[in-house]
């Protein structure tokens, strides 16, 4: 039931003071037109409401949670503190600098710890999410071709094995997006790469690990190509978690970043998080960042970049979650951070070894923090699908991986188990995908019908998107 | 796999219908169970010019977006709006789906025959 619908007039959860000033009411002019549809609730009611909700969802405290790409690791509590201390929450954004010295400190602190983790040389805190920064990134990078009367550049690279944002981010920067095929090991093909280069390209847009976890080992030459075409190196973050503190994306030859606070730094993630992604850049981009940074030793100020691109978001980005992120990153420090990468490594490849015996992984080395199955085979056998196995998961309540992607796989299975899982809870997994392969073959048909112990079984995910329905109508 | 004798097909999955100075394009029935349930389509404006290669419409699945390419150059002269509201007809329908309708041609990639495609589909699923 939806909260519209439990609604009733007059009822409310809040008792306003008596009014200690004079009453002014809004010219006629100003009032609205239609109703406003605010929910009435009594207090009990919502708190139910949103318990039942969460009842019926799957989080990291619900179960494991292995969505590829996502990096759905734990997000202590210690963060939730910090991030809950007066003196971060319950400040103003217009407030004086003096009056707010300790946050700025954060905001200082952060941006110096993340470009340490990343190679890079300054970073803006201020996009709200992993495509928010693509975009940013990108209108730098077309910020520094125009500053040098470059015109030209007009076409960014993205591999065919890209994250789905990275093209549509270009796109929307007004750049067309030149697709260059992966090779048969999952990596950038260098020959097509060369191919493709030329004094039209402003970029390349690369995550590596790529998508299918694989460290990229030609990244050095990879770079270079681009650079020596003239074009800027574009890191996508997603995929950092898999090597903190052992390599950067700057040694590796990139010149802008954006970072998913939400996945790698422990934040929270999903729901509408809010995320963060966060742009790094090296010192020749430095001048095009966005919006204020902060500046200054024993006094802190903030100042704004000198052809800085505008603002992209209001004030300061999602700086609670900065906080929770350097909560984070102080917690671990230099060691704990390099760990937190190398767990996360070692429990893919330990989840990856134990699947193998049976299911088919699509490229079958050592991979990074995560690695994809492709269950094209067992759907030829059996006429069970990727997305049977996933529904079957939820039976046993664990989140499916990401499913269907990348596209270069066929009916892929894309498991990131992160490092905040334990070894029991990894065999546990095991368990469990090794039984519904079992399944698979013995009676497909069960699980063709998976799940049945959800709050809800197969969603008719062709009609959804065909007509979907996404706004409550009132009987105004 | 459905196939239809007095139809072209390319190396990316659309048919291909000669109708005098016109040329019909849609896509084949092995595209559409590929992609699966297809939800959205994209498609081009009257009047666009399309070249041989070149994507000039996108269809979605539940599972992706795909391109859709041109098997000749030439100007596009009617679109199948229809499809906008009910992309399902290329599911359920394929031949009966076409995409658009392209004039002025100047150009053809070099198209297969119903076995040709057939032989080349099978040599994929390989």
């Amino acid at each position: 039931m939806l909260i519209f619908e439990k609604s009733r007039p007059g009822r409310g959860c809040s008792t306003l003071p008596a009014c200690d000033v004079e009453v002014v009411r809004p010219k006629e002019r100003d009032k609205r037109e239609l109703k406003l549809h605010m929910p009435e609730l009594s207090e009990v009611e919502l708190s139910r409401h949103y318990t039942e909700l969460a009842k019926k969802s799957h989080g990291v405290n619900d179960g494991f949670y292995p969505l590829g790409s996502c990096t759905m690791k734990y997000n202590p509590r210690i963060n939730e503190e910090i991030a809950a201390l007066p003196g971060f929450k319950e400040i103003h954004p217009l407030q004086p600098e003096h009056t707010v010295q300790g946050c700025l400190e954060v905001l200082k602190r952060s941006e110096e710890a993340l470009c340490e983790i990343t190679g890079m040389d300054a970073m803006t805190l201020q996009p709200a999410a992993g495509a928010h920064g693509e975009f940013t990134g990108l209108l730098l990078m077309k910020a520094y071709h125009h500053s040098r009367g470059d015109q030209k550049r007009t076409k960014i690279i993205v591999p065919d094995s890209a994250h789905g944002t990275n093209p549509a981010s270009a796109a929307m920067a007004g750049y067309s997006v030149v697709s260059i095929p992966s090779g048969p090991d999952g990596c950038v093909d260098l020959k097509k790469l060369r191919e493709a280069v030329g004094d039209d390209i402003a970029g390349l847009m690369l995550t590596n690990p790529n998508t299918v976890g694989l460290f990229d080992k030609n990244i050095l030459e990879i770079t270079d190509i681009v650079h020596e075409c003239g074009g800027l190196c574009y890191y996508d973050g997603a995929n950092l978690n898999a090597v903190m503190g052992t390599v950067r994306p700057g040694d590796m030859g990139f010149d802008v970043i954006h970072l998913n606070l939400h996945k790698t730094f422990s934040t929270p993630h999903g729901g509408g998080g809010p995320g963060s992604g966060p742009v790094g850049c090296k010192a020749c981009l430095a001048e095009f960042l966005p919006s204020v940074r902060v500046d200054g030793e024993e006094v802190l100020r903030l100042t704004k970049a000198e052809h800085g691109i505008g603002e992209v978001k209001s004030f300061y980005g999602n700086f609670l979650v900065v906080v929770r992120a350097l909560t984070y990153i102080m917690t671990l420090g230099r060691e704990g951070i390099t760990e937190a990468s190398q767990n996360a490594v070692l429990n893919a490849n330990y989840m990856m070894h134990k699947l193998k015996e049976q299911y088919q992984m699509a490229y079958d080395e050592v991979c990074m923090h995560e690695f994809v199955m492709s269950l094209s085979d067992l759907k030829k056998s059996t006429g069970v699908s990727a997305m049977d196995i996933a529904k079957g998961l939820l039976d046993h309540e664990i989140h499916p991986p990401t499913m269907y992607f990348p596209l270069i796989v066929e009916e892929a299975l894309m498991v990131e188990p992160t490092e905040t899982e334990s070894k029991e809870t990894i065999d546990e997994a095991v368990g469990v995908f090794r039984e519904l392969y079992e399944l698979a073959v013995k009676d497909a048909e069960r699980l063709h019908n998976a799940p049945v112990s959800t709050p809800v079984g197969r969603l008719d995910e062709v009609k959804a998107a065909r007509h979907p329905v996404l706004r409550y109508s009132f009987d105004v | 796999m459905e196939l239809r004798a007095e139809l072209k097909y390319s190396k990316s999955h659309e048919w291909v219908k000669e109708e005098g100075d016109i040329v019909v394009i849609g896509l084949t029935d092995y595209a559409q169970s590929e992609l699966g349930d297809l939800v959205f389509v994209n498609l081009p404006e009257e009047g666009d010019e399309v070249n041989v290669g070149d994507s000039f419409a996108d269809v979605e699945s539940v599972k992706a977006v795909s391109d859709v390419y041109a098997p000749v150059s030439g100007v596009i002269c009617e679109v199948n709006e229809e499809l906008l509201d009910a992309p399902e007809k290329m599911n359920e329908a394929p031949y009966d789906a076409w995409l658009v309708k392209v004039k002025d041609i100047t150009e053809k990639e070099e198209l297969l025959t119903a076995e040709e495609y057939q032989a080349f589909v099978e040599s994929e699923q390989d």
